[in-house]
């Protein structure tokens, strides 16, 4: 079989020398948007934020993992459940909370809201609520590098249920024959609303799925951020080398439902549970931390800190206007 | 200080719900994400997770109560390693903060209102201006005026590049991109598979990403598969983005009837882009419309979608030699000054319409052609100022009447000429069936210069 196919399964990152500093900072970061989603949840309940609302909370290492991989500049795209991903890139809680309250403080000045937001400056494009539309995007994203000659990379996050659609495998033969320096993540959180992958897919292994053009692929235990952030560092290298795309099959766990209003009947609480207690990324980092000798203090410090952030970014997304009526009508063409 | 839990709103429409069922005891430590309680509401039985962690100090509605308003506390929690006991019940309800509204009601409805009319105002105020003089023409097809927009737009813009199916090595399905590989590289004349959902999509996130690509379907209808990315990816994303994300991208192809090649292939889709806000449209009839506006096109910031017709492409038509020639979006071109009565067309059937006139012209009966070339935005102050001298408006489409661009005509000069009108607006349209196959049935589909005459008689 060829190398480039070649799929493999990768368990979790040995216990090498730990770096702590890039820990610490990939703890920050995953327990930001377990925090921010928490609180998202919460402000849902009391109504203060409308529509669809899609949580991250037990992906996170995925998002951090990957963000730790790229560089400043290289573009990253994904789907609806995208507050993490936004977060990650750098984007400011207050300016995502405000967001999703419909506020004119949001990134999208509260006319996108928790499905769309964008933005230029961290590379960010959004954020698209039709399941599978966001892989043709990224695969736009990585041909403008490509175009320009530059080395930059895109990451194009979808999950295993938009797996299913047919522009995604339009999109594996496009970015195959024009060598498109673009990482295709899976991220497998095993359920795509309520039917099961097994339900879903044909082939369980979701790595492969690009194998008919050449694409190689690789699983990768997505709720440990290191393994994460190696599987990264070589899908990435792959594509700067201008060898084409790379795709990463990230095993993953979403805690909530699809979205707010999910009973998630679908799935047992014993499995559910099990996940938080037995896998959980931020836990299994805070272990590591530990382990490492991290201190307690520096620990307590992030969570103070975060905890603070999320709080200030509550609060401005409540007491930021709604956008004045007039912006009913801005934003439709610009001047040509 | 002690934290309230608050019955929680679990879908958008849910007002209140039954508490079925404690999960957690006073006492109980709780971390967040921990189940402490069940909810019915009409549709499911929904866990209720901790957000916070402490002690579960005093429970404020009991298990089995119906109707529970949303946000109503139903639970205390210890915060910091507060003592359970040291909780109070809550201060009467905590209000949830009541958004800061720019404007409420009354005023925010006038305040819509307002932009309303200026929209519509706007499309009026402008009062038809004369065409742009251009100096000396010379006769070129339709074909070789798209080629040469494109070659010039290419040659003052590094960002604009073509792709699509069978545009670069074969030189376009209909010849369309004819020596644009030779002289640009396949770096900006790019062939794709035949995937249009998956090329389209390419194409709008690199215009996202800054980028001007000129789409070429080889024939709108096939453009069908890539509806979603150009709706919801590339008119779109302004406006959810809040301003901070366009796409400037052109979407180009033949569009409409060609010949007999029956249904599938035979559609006008005039109607279906022009009403989506966040496009632009046109429809060039002539070589200097076609030259005119995809130059046009490709320099707007905004998606737009050039709609072509195969048959025109061989045509001939006088077209200034002017380098900098170029044709606004959104201004009609009058063909035909005429007194009694406007003929409203565009693309391949301004010609129907041009040869109606001559007709007509014979009998003594002066009509003004009216030839649009953008679909939207639509020159209603030109349609609105030649009724307002005429009286009498037929408006001629290709594609079927049901919601399409004569409805719209019409309406328009209801709105705005009612009283000018010495008869009902006409429509003139193709048959509101699918394109049939044989010969004599497609013929007896799509508008003729006699269809027009008819009409035109029907109110003189």
């Amino acid at each position: 079989m060829a190398q480039a196919a070649e799929t493999r399964k990768r368990g979790r990152t040995k216990e090498k020398t730990v770096d702590h500093d890039l820990l610490l900072k990939a703890y920050r970061s995953m327990l930001l948007i377990r925090r921010f989603e928490e609180k998202a949840g919460q402000l849902y309940g009391m109504g203060l934020i409308g529509g669809f609302c899609h949580l991250y909370i037990g992906q996170e290492a995925v998002v951090v993992g990957m963000q730790l991989a790229i560089s400043d500049g290289d573009q990253v795209i994904t789907s609806y459940r995208d507050h993490g991903h936004m977060l990650a890139t750098g984007m400011e809680a207050r300016g995502v909370m405000a967001e999703l309250t419909g506020r004119s403080g949001g990134y999208s000045h509260g006319k996108g809201g928790s499905m769309h937001m964008f933005s230029k400056e961290k590379a960010f494009f959004g954020g698209h609520g039709i399941v599978g539309a966001q892989v043709s995007l990224g695969n736009g994203l990585a041909f403008s590098n490509w175009y320009r000659g530059n080395d930059r990379v895109s990451l194009t996050y979808f999950g295993e249920g938009a797996s299913n659609q047919g522009q995604v495998y339009e999109s594996f033969n496009m970015a195959a024959l024009m060598k498109l320096p673009t990482v295709f993540i899976i991220e497998n959180n095993k359920y795509g609303m309520g039917t099961s992958v097994e339900r879903a897919s044909a082939s369980q292994d979701l790595s492969k799925n690009g194998a008919p053009w050449g694409i190689p692929g690789m699983q990768v235990d997505g709720m440990d951020v290191l393994a994460v952030k190696e599987a990264g560092d070589q899908a990435v290298a792959h594509c700067r080398a201008g060898k084409g795309p790379f795709l990463l099959e990230m095993k993953t766990y979403r805690y909530r439902g699809h979205s707010m209003s999910d009973p998630a009947k679908y799935r047992t609480r014993e499995e559910v549970q099990m996940m938080r207690t037995q896998n959980d990324c931020i836990e299994n980092a805070r272990h590591r931390l530990e382990e490492a000798g991290v201190e307690d203090k520096a620990i307590k410090a992030i969570d103070d800190e975060v905890k603070a952030t999320i709080q200030d970014a509550a609060d401005f997304a409540q007491s930021s206007p709604e956008p004045d009526p007039s912006e009913l009508y801005t934003d439709v063409l610009l001047e040509a | 200080m002690a934290t309230q839990i608050l019955m929680p709103a679990l879908s958008p429409t849910m007002t209140e719900g039954k508490l079925a069922k404690w999960l957690k005891g006073v006492g109980d430590e709780v971390k967040a994400g921990d189940v402490i309680a069940e909810i019915e509401t009409d549709k499911a039985t929904m866990e209720v997770e901790a957000v916070d962690e402490g002690k579960l100090a005093r429970i404020l509605v009991d298990e089995g109560t119906e109707g529970v308003a949303v946000n109503t506390p139903i639970a205390m929690l210890t915060s910091n390693g507060e003592d359970v006991s040291a909780v109070a019940a809550p201060a009467p309800k905590a209000e949830a903060p009541m958004p800061k509204v720019a404007a409420e009601g009354a005023d925010a409805k006038a305040i819509a209102e307002q932009g309303a009319k200026g929209q519509r105002a706007a499309a009026l105020e402008a009062a038809p201006a004369p065409e742009k003089d251009w100096g000396p023409t010379k006769p070129i097809t339709v074909r070789e005026a798209l080629r040469d927009a494109m070659a010039l737009e290419m040659r003052r813009d590094g960002d604009v590049f073509l792709l699509g199916e069978e545009v670069a090595q074969y030189q376009g399905a209909y010849k369309i991109s004819q020596g644009l590989l030779d002289e640009f590289g396949p770096k900006r004349i790019i062939d794709t598979p035949i995937t249009e959902h998956g090329f389209a999509g390419l194409a709008v996130g690199a215009a996202l990403n800054g980028l001007k690509p000129i789409v070429e379907f080889m024939t709108f209808n096939f453009a069908m598969q890539a509806m979603d990315q150009i709706i919801n990816s590339a008119a779109k994303t302004l406006y959810m983005s809040g301003g901070q994300m366009g796409c400037p991208i052109v979407f180009r192809g033949p569009n409409g009837a060609a010949s007999r090649v029956a249904a599938q292939h035979s559609q006008c889709y005039a109607s279906w882009y022009a009403h989506v806000p966040g496009l632009k449209v046109v429809a060039p009839w002539s070589s200097a419309d076609a030259k005119g506006l995809l130059r046009a096109a490709i320099r707007d910031p905004n998606p737009v979608i050039v709609l072509e017709n195969e048959i025109l492409y061989g045509h001939t038509f006088d077209c200034p030699v002017d380098d900098d020639f170029i044709v606004p979006i959104g201004k009609a071109k009058i063909e035909r000054a005429g007194s009694h009565v406007t003929l409203v067309a565009f693309s391949i059937m301004v010609g129907v319409a041009m040869k109606a006139a001559e007709t007509l012209a014979e009998q003594g009966i002066e009509a003004e052609v009216i030839n649009l070339r953008s679909l939207r935005p639509l020159d209603t102050a030109a349609i609105v100022a030649s009724v307002k001298k005429t009286n009498r408006l037929v408006t001629v489409e290709e594609g079927w009447p049901y919601a399409g661009i004569g409805a719209e005509i019409a309406m328009q000069v209801i709105e705005h000429a009612f009283d000018w009108l010495d008869a009902p607006p006409v429509r003139v349209h193709g048959i509101d069936v699918p394109l049939p196959y044989a010969a004599n049935l497609e013929k007896l589909a799509l508008p003729q210069p006699e269809w027009v005459i008819d009409a035109v008689k029907k109110i003189i």
